[in-house]
């Protein structure tokens, strides 16, 4: 299946475009920061004041004397020229009398996957590298794989190096059979195969005299020409940027056109809302359009008066999107931290920012041999498979029908980086058989007729930090004031309904999930919840308030140093966990991040039990929940 | 009346509207953003981008130019009719404690004038007023560390740019998410060249600087450099003379450290054809990039634009 081009808009219209984007991908050595400088340099677009600068080439060879080293010339921080290493992806760009380019050149590290990744994101064509003396390697492989999850459909197999085996035949053609069948295992349809070396000059801008059995194009006059439309018009997609206002009382809703075009008078249909409406007028500084095509940034006005807010969807009402709270997405990880199930995080889904967690992890891609293997978990540069589930109903598209809006990125909720990116698949529907059932006896009801406000008490520390003898007296406390209680206890929750999770980053982060969850029906039923966990991760205390809801929630930070609680080891479990008994053992081998803005901070053994447990009360007092 | 736009350069449109998705995105991300203005081409191209980003309605930013008191005059006079024409609120930022320490470009060299006037003066500006996305003119063709910049870049709270902490930026989904402190520099014309720029001004008819336009100008030759005398506190080194000379400048910035080039482009086409033309960088003249290697990367890492 044909994706839709993200890069250009005449592709996506279906015709030829004069600009193109592509990206490069090899290994390290490959010659790929080489291949581009060859380019840039026989395109004639590097300035000669940069020539003059960039440091002579140390290599061999009749083409290479007296010339500046190319790769040099493309590797832009100090990091990257003092190691000879591409790290972070850059962009080049030249024009022929035929195209403008925009050139992703994007690092062949594994480690770097990422940046992959993010150059393929809005490519409509990429190269991949190959040295001839080397051939098809597992790298291949996982550059090809990337690209092609990426929605690139286009692809130039560049045999590098070509002088280093001779010039011959037989080697250009084996490598091009090792990747026809990765190209085949991968779905890439459009392979164009171009012996050349980069180095040399050769079959780059100009036909290599060194090859007369090849009797393709040159690599530079392939760009120029190849086109990378899409065999078909996706539907009018419009996902609102901006609401457009002003003095005389102009409400427009401005955008960039996806898909098909719009005209003024059609039909049009807002998401998530469902109403329908018309075009009225396609605003620009130019004048007013009578029909505005892909690519275009224009702001429309609505016949009808309808509600809309950024992150809505003005779409086709014929062809509509998907509207869901769930789906399935191929998800690149992007950051240090692993992605762990059940973790909040933020997603922004066009220009909607949602809540979304992995609801369940299917596999990780080994993207090296294509297998999928089950993983509790991704680490920086893995690729998983994955059902998401969103706080709300959004509308979207499969990636392979919109790459814009088909696609998302995840953000970290406590440092903003962005950690994720994501690929829709196909929605899951689950969600729209089971509605929300709405009681006559709500929360507010049966908090009134116990006479109280509930709350939830939420107390993290180390064990053995007093966590659960100070909520004992808390709970005391409040029993003697005809409060009604309950307590959650870390140990034992796990004894019952979490008695199948075990000690994992993962497993910690479903162990909150659901006590979150548990907590959240207990103060729906009107109750004061205390609830006593280590809860190691900021994350999921973040989820816990904003499940629960800031208002209700106070967190309760016992704060006892490690050397106190291993001193005191009520457990045992310090001096097991020391004796390599017990892995993952918080404060030992696995990570506690204390809160940055706890509602309360006891520090013991300075506070005593009696003097937090008063501590708790005044601040339960204040935030009106007990007289 | 509604228009339909020749369709001729397509690849401008598609910069234009990239901009322009990019222009609203910033207008949507921060709680106070603003357009650094420095009267350049870019930022020219800058202004007329956001004036059609938010047709009818007026921009959403402020305008900011950090003003290192050694502008060209003719800039300082462009800007301010420019400005006026559009309605639109300038707000000037000087740094006043390195004027009144007499920092200047003459008396303390390129770098520490550049630093303090203009890099330090930035920051002021920024906190002083709370601007927690900074949108400007900057393009990835302009220098080898630009090329590895992100659209959306983040900043630390003391305005530092880090390359090996940049957020993956995927498909045109900016994250403009900040912590406290924190702020955004925001680049609309990444993709754009120099030739783009000047393309775009002839197809917009948009004004820019005379200085760009070749005119006989009184010009001293130091340091390899063209510069223009265009002020008294340009004073001559022994051996020096001024010469009425036939120039223009590719960019511009403080009339002491910009070199001008000899030139008869005296029209946009002109100047089209000589870039075409022409082998030699856009930032060949500016002295404040030839140092050391990384240098302007070293500077950004500190907080220049």
């Amino acid at each position: 299946m044909a994706a839709a081009s993200a890069g250009t808009p005449a592709a996506r219209r279906g015709e030829q475009s004069d600009m193109l984007r592509f990206i490069t991908c090899g290994s390290v050595d490959d010659g790929k920061s080489t291949l581009i400088g060859r380019l840039l340099f026989d395109a004639k677009v590097i300035p000669e004041d940069h020539l003059a600068a960039a440091p002579r080439s140390d290599h061999a060879g009749p083409a290479a004397d007296g010339m500046p080293d190319l790769a040099q010339l493309i590797d832009g921080l100090q990091a990257e020229r003092e190691q000879g290493i591409t790290i972070d992806v850059g962009y080049r760009f030249f024009a022929t009398a035929q195209r403008r380019f925009i050139v992703a050149d994007t690092p062949g590290h594994e480690q770097y996957t990422r940046n992959m990744a993010t150059g393929a994101s809005t490519a409509d064509l990429a190269i991949i590298l190959v040295d001839a003396r080397k051939g098809v390697l597992r790298q291949t492989y996982r550059h090809s794989a990337i690209v092609a999850l990426m929605g690139v459909r286009t692809i130039v197999l560049a045999v590098n190096k070509m002088d280093l085996v001779g010039n011959a035949k037989g080697r250009f053609d084996e490598i091009v059979a090792a990747y026809g069948e990765i190209a085949d295992k991968l779905g890439l349809a459009s392979v164009t195969a171009i012996p050349l070396s980069a180095l040399q000059g050769d079959n780059v801008a100009i036909a290599s005299t060194a090859m007369p059995w090849y009797g393709g194009p040159t690599l530079l006059h392939h760009l120029e020409t190849v086109s990378t439309a899409s065999a078909t018009a996706q539907p009018f997609r419009f996902p609102v940027q901006w609401i457009n206002r002003d003095a005389s009382g102009f409400r427009g809703y401005a955008g960039t056109v996806l898909g098909a075009g719009v005209a003024a008078g059609e039909e049009i249909v807002v998401l998530p809302s469902g109403r329908r409406g018309h075009v009225d007028r396609i605003v620009t500084w130019e004048g007013d359009l009578l029909r505005a095509d892909a690519g275009q940034a224009v702001t429309l006005t609505l016949a009808e008066p309808i509600d809309i807010a950024r992150g809505d969807m003005i779409a086709s009402p014929q062809q509509s999107p998907i509207l869901a709270d769930q789906f399935a997405a191929h998800l690149v990880w992007m950051d240090e931290t692993p992605m762990l199930p059940g973790r909040p995080y933020l997603m922004q889904l066009g220009t909607a920012t949602v809540g979304a967690t992995v609801s369940e992890l299917k596999h990780v891609l080994d993207v090296e041999s294509g297998m999928q293997k089950a993983a509790k978990q991704l680490v920086l540069n893995d690729i998983g498979f994955a059902n998401f589930s969103l706080d709300r109903p959004m509308p979207f598209d499969a990636y392979e029908e919109n790459r814009e809006t088909g696609s998302f990125i995840l953000i970290d909720r406590l440092d903003n980086a962005t950690v994720g990116a994501g690929m829709i698949r196909f929605p899951l529907r689950r969600a729209s058989n089971l509605t929300w059932q709405d009681f006559t006896v709500d929360k507010k009801a049966r908090a009134a007729l116990k006479g109280q406000r509930p709350a939830v008490l939420w107390f993290t520390g180390l064990s053995g930090a007093g966590k659960s003898t100070i909520a004992d007296g808390v709970e005391r406390r409040l029993h003697a004031l005809g409060r009604h209680t309950y307590t959650l206890d870390g140990d034992n929750v796990r004894h019952g309904l979490n008695r199948d999770l075990g000690f994992t980053d993962a497993d910690r982060v479903e162990n909150i999930r659901r006590v979150v969850e548990t907590a959240r029906l207990f103060a729906d039923a009107g109750l004061i919840v205390l609830v006593s966990f280590i809860s190691p991760f900021r994350a999921e205390r973040q989820l816990a308030r904003d499940r629960v809801g800031a208002e209700e929630f106070l967190e309760i930070f016992v704060d006892t140093s490690l050397a106190e609680c291993e001193r005191r080891d009520p457990k045992g479990l310090y001096r097991k966990a020391r004796a390599g008994q017990l892995a993952n053992f918080t404060g030992i081998d696995s990570a506690y991040e204390p809160p940055a803005h706890p509602e309360l901070h006891l520090r013991t053994p300075d506070h005593s039990v009696e003097q937090a447990t008063d501590l708790i009360l005044d601040a339960l007092r204040r935030r009106g929940i007990i007289d | 009346m509604p228009v339909h736009r020749p369709l001729d350069r397509s690849y401008l449109q598609q910069l234009e509207a990239e901009a322009i998705h990019i222009f609203r995105e910033a207008a949507a991300a921060f709680r106070n953003p603003v357009v650094l203005y420095s009267i350049g081409k870019d930022s020219s191209v800058l202004l007329h981008l956001a004036l059609k980003a938010f047709h009818p309605a007026k921009p959403p930013f402020a305008v900011l130019h950090v003003d290192t008191t050694w502008k060209f005059r003719e800039m300082i006079a462009f800007r301010d009719r420019r400005l006026a024409e559009l309605g639109l609120d300038l707000q000037v930022h000087v740094n006043r404690d390195g004027l009144a320490r007499g920092i200047g470009p003459l008396s303390h060299g390129a770098a520490v004038h550049t630093d303090i006037m203009k890099t330090e003066a930035l920051k002021q500006a920024l906190d002083l007023r709370g601007f927690d996305g900074a949108i400007g003119g900057a393009r990835r063709d302009e220098e080898a560390s630009r090329a590895k910049e992100r659209i959306f870049s983040l900043r630390s709270a003391s305005h530092r740019w880090d390359p090996r902490r940049q957020r993956p930026e995927l498909w045109h989904n900016y994250n403009g998410r900040l912590a406290p402190g924190e702020s955004m520099r925001v680049f609309p014309l990444s993709n754009w060249t120099e030739l783009d720029v000047w393309t775009y001004i002839e197809q917009e008819r948009i004004p820019v600087v005379p200085l760009y336009f070749a005119a006989v100008r009184p010009i001293v030759e130091r340091d390899g450099l063209l510069i223009m005398a265009d002020d008294e506190r340009l004073t001559l080194r022994s051996g020096e003379r001024i010469e009425q000379r036939r120039v223009r400048f590719r960019t511009l910035g403080c009339y002491p450290l910009t070199g001008a080039i000899e030139s008869s482009a005296d029209t946009v086409p002109a100047i089209i054809a000589e870039l075409t033309a022409s082998r030699t960088s856009e930032r060949q003249g500016r002295a404040i990039d030839h140092g050391h290697g990384g240098s302007m990367e070293r500077k950004k890492h500190e907080g220049y634009f």
